[in-house]
C-alpha cells in the first residue's frame, strides 16, 4: 500500500523535491520564499535537517502552533498539582486548556490538588480600562480563603496583561509577604510573546529559577536525607501516566526519583531538585533551560534520555546508569533483562502486522524525533517529520540520531502543506494533533494523536510499549479503512477539495 | 510486572496495580503532602453552608466557569456560510484553542486561520498581519468569503478592522469585490454567545448594508421566506437538520442563517471537505427580503435581531425550545407567519412525545434537577422538566444576565413545580458545587465538565450541553422538535433507570428491588 517502500531513496528524494516545489506554488511570492526555508529533504550525514525554525508563523496560513501561555500554563506550570494556577485575563484561554492535556496526578482535587480546576480572573471591560491588579489581589485573597491547603499560586498572564501595563510582580510580592512567605509566582507568558509555545516554556523555566530557586528560605530545604542515587525527572508531563511508567524503571534500577517536572509534580519537588545528583531530561525543548541553569548554578549534570520503545529505553537506561556506580549499572542490565520477554512478546505479536508501514509525524516538543525509535522497534518507517515549535538544536538532534536519508522535513507545517504532503506520500499512519486528526481520517489515512496519546497511554517505558504497539496496530489495521467507499462507487483516492 | 502483550493493560488498570500503588505511596515523601486529617477536614468543610456563604461572596475569582470567549462563537457562526474561512485577527494561540475545542466536541475538523500577531504587532498594530494574512488565506484555501473577528489582543491595542480590510484590499490581498465581513469580538465582553451574535450581525450587515461602503445598500423586496437562526448550539448538526425537515413538511420556503450542520458532520469517504454546505452568500444577502426571522436563542441574537427588525422584518426569539409546549409555540409561530397549516405528521409526532411522557413521567415526576449551561439552553431544558412535573431546582448560567434571571423567575412562577426553583446568573460550577452539597438534587444536567461535580457530590450527570468531550456523537441527534424532545426524554430516563439499577444490584443485599420491569 505504501508508496515509499516501493521506491529507492533517490526516487523518493526526487518525489519529495517535486512535492515541496508544488506546495510552494500556492503561495504569494513573499510567502513562498519564507516557507521554502522551512521545508527540506534530509541528507544523511548532515548535522541538521537544513530547515529554518523558531521563526514567526506567517499570517493566514493556518499554522498548527499555539502561544506562550499554552507553553507556560498548559505545559510547564499547569501540572504542578498543589499550586493554584490563575489564568489571568479573559475567560477563554483557561477554558480551552481546561483538563485537556491529561497530566495525570494523584490528589484530592479542589482540596489539596488543583490541576483540573479552571481558575480565572475572567477579565471584563473595566479590568482592561482600569487595570487588573486590584482584581488580582482580590483573586488571591479568595483563593486563600476558599482553598486553604494550596501550597502556592502562579499567575499565568494572558495577552492583555502585558498590554495594559499591570504589575503582577508587585502584586505577587506583596501578597506573598502578606500570606507569610507563600510562594506566589508571576509568569509573563502573554500569548503574543515569541513565535509559539516555545517562549512560554522558557519564560516558565525562568520563573521557576527566579521565584522558587532564588526565593530560598527554610521551606526550600529538602525534608528527606539525600542519597547518592537521587535523580530528578525533568520534562515529563505525565500524559496518560508517562512519568509513572518511567519512574518505576528508574527506581527498579536502584535510583531514587526525588522530583517530577512537572507531571504529578509538587512545589516541594521543584524546591528540592537542586539536591539531585543528576537531572534526567526527557523533553529537551521545554526544560533544557532550567537544566542548564541547575548545571551552572548547582553543578548538577543533566542527560537526555528517551523512553519510547525498547531499543531507546535500553540505550537510555545504560546511559543514565553510566553516571552512577556498578550497583546502578547492574541494575540497568537486570531491568533490561527482566523486561526482555515482554518486549519479545510485543514485537512477536505486532511487528508482523506493522512491518514496512510508513509514518508521517508532526508534533511538538521531543516527539517528532523521540518516537521514531519506537516505530522502528515495530518495523515501521518514519518518512516525514517536523516540529511545531522546535529550534535548530532539535533539528540537529533529529538529523544526527534519528531520521533516515531522504526523509521529508517540514517545520511549522500548516494545514495546506500537511494535507498535500500526506495526500501525495500516502503514509500508512499519521501522528499529529487533534486539529489534524479528523482531516486525515476523512481522507482515509489512519491517525493517532501524538500529543494526548489519543486518550490512551502511557507510551513511556516498558509498560507503555505494549499500549503504543497495540494503538498503532489498531489504527493502521482497523477494518474501517476498507469501508470508505460505497461498493457501488470507484476505489478511493484521497483528495483535497479545498485546494483544488 | 502486570503488563503483558496478550492482555494489554490500559492506564486505568495499569496504575491500580500494587507495584504502581506502592511507588505512588513512596512518592508522597517528596511532595510535602498535607496531613490527611487536614485534607479530610477541609473536604468536609467545603460541603457546608458556611463554605457556601464564603463561596457565594466571591467578587473577583471565577472557578470552573460554564462559558467561553467571544471569538469561539464568531468562528462557529462563520463556518455556517458557504465556503467561508474564519479569520481571527490577533494572537495565533487563540485559534489553535478554538479549533481544538470545536474538534473535541464534534469529532470533526475545524478550519480557521489567525493573523499571528506578535510583539511587533502589539507595538505597531496588526495592519501588516491583516494584509499578508488575507492574501495567504485567499491563495491557499480558496474561500468564497473570509469572515474576520478579533482576539482580545487586537481589541486591547485598538486595531480597526474596517480600515485594515479596506487597506488590505487596496494592497491587493484579495480582490476588491471579495467578501470580507468582520466583527469586533473582544473576549473581555460577554461570552461565546455574544461572539456568535456579533459575527452573524457583521455578516448580514456586510451583505445588506453596502459591504462597508463598497456597494449599494440592498433594497428590501419582501418575499414569503422565513429566516431561521440556530444560535450557538452543540447540537447544531441534529437540530438544524430537524428544523429543515419541519420546514419542508410544512412547505415553507426558508433560509437557515449560519447553517453549519454539514461542515460539522462530513462523511469519511476518502475526501476531506474543508468547506461543506452552509448558507450560500446569495441566500445570506437575500435573507433581507424574508418575511420574518426566527431566532431559536434569544441571547445569541440580542444585536442581530434588532438589526434585522430595523430592516423591516418581523423578528421572533425563542429560548432553545425543548419539549411539547415550546415546540407547539414554535410551530404555531411558523404557521402564523407562513400561513401554512401544521401537517398531520407533526401532530402525530407530538402525540408520540406526549405518549412517551405519559408512559414514563412517573419516574421523573417530583425529581429535583440542577441545570447549567448557556442561558437559552437552561431555559429550554427547565421548561421541559416543568412539563414533566420535575423541579429544576438550581438553574445556573455563567453567561446569563439579569434579564435572563427575570425570565427564569417568570418561568418558575408559571408552574406549580417551579416554586422552590432558583436561577443563578453569572455563577460558575464551583458555586454549583456548593449548591449541590447544601441543597442536594437527584440529577444534574450539563456539559462534560459536570463530571467533576458528579464525582465530588455524587449527583448523577446527564450530559446535555456544550462541550461534550467524553461521550461521542450525541450532537448528531436533535433535541429540538417533538423528536428532539423524545431524545431528551430518553436520555434522562436512561440515567434514572441506570441509577435505580446501580442502587439495587448488590447480590443478596439490595437486589430485592432489582426489577426486570421498570
Amino acid at each position: 500500500m505504501s508508496l515509499a517502500t516501493t521506491y529507492s531513496t533517490a526516487q523518493i528524494r526526487v518525489r519529495n523535491k517535486e512535492l515541496i516545489e508544488e506546495v510552494l506554488k500556492v503561495y504569494p511570492e513573499k510567502t513562498a520564499k519564507r516557507r521554502a526555508k522551512h521545508l527540506n529533504i534530509h541528507e544523511a550525514g548532515r548535522s541538521d535537517c537544513g530547515v529554518k525554525s523558531n521563526i514567526k508563523s506567517i499570517p493566514g496560513v493556518m499554522t498548527i502552533r499555539g502561544c506562550a501561555y499554552a507553553g507556560s500554563k498548559g505545559v510547564v506550570w499547569g501540572p504542578i498539582k498543589d499550586m493554584v494556577h490563575i489564568s489571568h485575563g479573559p475567560v477563554g484561554c483557561g477554558q480551552y486548556s481546561w483538563g485537556s492535556r491529561r497530566n495525570y496526578y494523584v490528589g484530592t482535587t479542589g482540596i489539596d490538588s488543583f490541576v483540573t480546576l479552571q481558575f480565572t480572573s475572567d477579565f471584563q471591560e473595566k479590568d482592561i480600562v482600569f487595570g487588573g491588579d486590584k482584581k488580582l489581589i482580590k483573586v488571591m485573597d479568595e483563593i486563600q480563603e476558599l482553598f486553604p491547603l494550596n501550597n502556592g499560586i502562579t499567575v499565568q498572564s494572558e495577552c492583555p496583561i502585558g498590554l495594559i501595563g499591570d504589575d503582577i510582580e508587585a502584586v505577587s510580592r506583596a501578597k506573598s509577604k502578606e500570606f507569610g512567605g507563600k510562594t506566589i509566582v508571576p509568569v509573563r507568558c502573554e500569548g503574543f510573546r515569541g513565535v509559539s509555545q516555545s517562549l512560554g516554556h522558557h519564560i516558565a523555566n525562568d520563573a521557576v529559577r527566579d521565584w522558587i530557586f532564588d526565593k530560598g528560605g527554610p521551606e526550600s530545604k529538602p525534608r528527606f536525607e539525600p542519597t547518592p542515587y537521587d535523580v530528578a525527572i525533568i520534562g515529563d508531563y505525565n500524559i496518560g501516566g508517562d512519568a509513572w511508567s518511567s519512574r518505576i524503571l528508574l527506581e527498579e534500577i536502584g535510583l531514587r526519583v526525588i522530583a517530577q517536572w512537572s507531571g504529578d509534580g509538587s512545589l516541594a519537588e521543584l524546591e528540592a531538585t537542586p539536591k539531585a545528583k543528576l537531572n534526567i531530561l526527557h523533553c529537551y525543548r521545554s526544560m533544557n533551560y532550567i537544566s542548564r541553569h541547575m548545571e551552572e548554578k548547582f553543578g548538577i549534570p543533566w542527560c537526555e534520555y528517551n523512553f519510547f520503545g525498547p531499543a531507546k529505553i535500553a540505550e537510555s537506561l545504560r546511559k543514565i546508569a553510566g553516571y552512577f556506580d556498578d550497583k546502578i549499572k547492574e541494575g540497568a542490565e537486570r531491568v533490561i533483562e527482566k523486561y526482555q520477554p515482554l518486549v519479545n512478546a510485543v514485537i512477536a505479536k505486532y511487528r508482523p502486522r506493522l512491518e514496512g508501514k510508513t509514518v508521517m509525524l508532526f508534533v511538538g516538543g521531543l516527539r517528532p524525533r523521540h518516537v521514531i525509535g519506537a516505530y522502528e522497534d515495530l518495523g515501521m518507517e518514519v518518512v516525514g517529520t517536523g516540529y511545531e515549535f522546535g529550534h535548530n538544536d532539535d533539528y540537529q538532534r533529529t538529523a544526527q540520531h534519528y531520521v533516515k536519508d531522504s526523509t521529508l522535513i517540514y517545520d511549522d507545517v500548516n494545514g495546506y502543506e500537511f494535507e498535500r504532503f500526506v495526500e501525495k506520500i500516502q503514509p500508512d499512519l499519521v501522528g499529529s494533533g487533534i486539529k489534524e486528526k479528523y482531516v486525515f481520517q476523512k481522507m482515509g489515512v489512519p491517525f493517532r494523536q501524538m500529543h494526548s496519546w489519543d486518550y490512551s497511554g502511557p507510551y513511556h517505558g516498558y509498560d507503555g510499549f505494549p499500549i503504543f504497539a497495540r494503538d498503532m496496530d489498531m489504527a493502521v489495521n482497523s477494518p474501517i479503512w476498507k469501508k470508505l467507499k460505497a461498493p457501488w462507487k470507484d476505489v478511493p483516492r484521497p483528495q483535497l477539495l479545498a485546494a483544488e | 510486572m502486570a503488563q503483558s502483550a496478550d492482555h494489554v493493560l490500559d492506564h486505568f488498570d495499569l496504575f491500580r496495580g500494587p507495584e504502581y500503588q506502592q511507588m505512588l505511596d513512596n512518592k508522597k515523601m517528596f511532595e510535602n503532602p498535607r496531613d490527611p486529617a487536614d485534607v479530610e477536614r477541609v473536604k468536609e468543610w467545603t460541603k457546608t453552608s458556611e463554605y457556601r456563604e464564603k463561596n457565594f461572596a466571591r467578587e473577583a475569582l471565577t472557578i470552573n466557569p460554564a462559558k467561553a470567549c467571544q471569538p469561539l462563537g464568531a468562528v462557529f457562526a462563520s463556518v455556517g456560510f458557504q465556503g467561508t474561512l474564519p479569520f481571527v485577527h490577533g494572537s495565533q494561540g487563540c485559534v489553535a484553542y478554538y479549533r481544538s475545542h470545536l474538534s473535541r466536541h464534534f469529532k470533526e475538523p475545524s478550519s480557521c486561520v489567525s493573523s499571528s500577531m506578535t510583539e511587533d504587532a502589539a507595538v505597531f498594530g496588526g495592519l501588516n498581519n491583516m494584509i499578508d494574512g488575507l492574501a495567504n488565506s485567499y491563495n491557499m484555501y480558496k474561500p468564497k468569503m473570509i469572515a474576520v473577528s478579533t482576539t482580545c489582543m487586537a481589541e486591547v491595542i485598538g486595531d480597526d478592522l474596517n480600515a485594515f480590510i479596506k487597506t488590505s484590499k487596496e494592497k491587493g490581498s484579495v480582490p476588491a469585490d471579495f467578501d470580507v465581513p468582520f466583527a469586533h469580538t473582544p473576549a473581555f465582553v460577554g461570552s461565546h454567545v455574544t461572539g456568535y451574535d456579533n459575527a452573524l450581525k457583521g455578516i448580514l450587515e456586510h451583505f445588506w448594508d453596502g459591504k462597508a461602503g463598497t456597494a449599494d445598500k440592498l433594497e428590501r423586496k419582501p418575499n414569503r421566506k422565513i429566516n431561521l437562526i440556530g444560535g450557538f448550539d452543540g447540537y447544531t448538526v441534529g437540530n438544524l437538520r430537524e428544523i429543515k425537515r419541519i420546514f419542508e413538511l410544512m412547505g415553507i420556503e426558508y433560509t437557515i442563517l449560519a447553517d453549519n450542520s454539514e461542515v460539522f458532520d462530513t462523511p469519511t469517504d476518502g475526501e476531506f471537505r474543508m468547506y461543506d454546505g452552509g448558507t450560500t452568500l446569495e441566500d445570506a444577502a437575500n435573507a433581507l427580503h424574508a418575511k420574518a426571522t426566527i431566532s431559536m436563542q434569544q441571547w445569541c441574537t440580542e444585536k442581530t435581531l434588532p438589526f434585522i427588525a430595523d430592516h423591516g422584518q418581523e423578528v421572533l426569539a425563542f429560548n432553545y425550545p425543548v419539549g411539547v409546549s415550546a415546540t407547539d409555540e414554535f410551530l404555531m409561530a411558523l404557521s402564523r407567519i407562513s400561513g401554512r397549516e401544521i401537517p398531520e405528521q407533526l401532530a402525530r409526532e407530538r402525540g408520540r412525545l406526549v405518549d412517551a411522557m405519559a408512559d414514563s413521567s412517573a419516574h421523573i415526576h417530583g425529581k429535583k434537577f440542577a441545570i447549567y449551561g448557556d442561558p437559552d439552553l437552561c431555559h429550554g431544558l427547565a421548561t421541559f422538566l416543568l412539563e414533566l412535573g420535575a423541579e429544576p431546582t438550581h438553574v445556573l448560567s455563567t453567561n446569563g444576565n439579569k434579564a435572563w434571571d427575570e425570565k427564569m423567575r417568570a418561568l418558575f412562577a408559571s408552574s406549580p413545580y417551579g416554586h422552590s426553583c432558583h436561577a443563578y446568573p453569572g455563577r460558575d460550577l464551583w458555586h454549583m458545587r456548593s449548591l449541590l452539597f447544601t441543597e442536594p438534587v437527584d440529577f444534574l444536567i450539563g456539559n462534560t465538565y459536570g463530571k467533576y461535580l458528579e464525582r465530588d457530590t455524587g449527583t448523577p450527570l446527564i450530559r446535555i450541553g456544550f462541550p461534550i468531550f467524553d461521550r461521542h456523537h450525541h450532537h448528531r441527534s436533535p433535541v429540538w422538535g417533538y423528536q428532539g424532545g423524545m431524545n431528551v426524554l430518553v436520555k434522562i430516563l436512561d440515567k434514572i433507570f441506570d441509577e435505580i439499577d446501580k442502587k439495587t444490584n448488590v447480590l443478596g443485599k439490595t437486589d430485592f428491588s432489582f426489577d426486570i420491569i421498570r
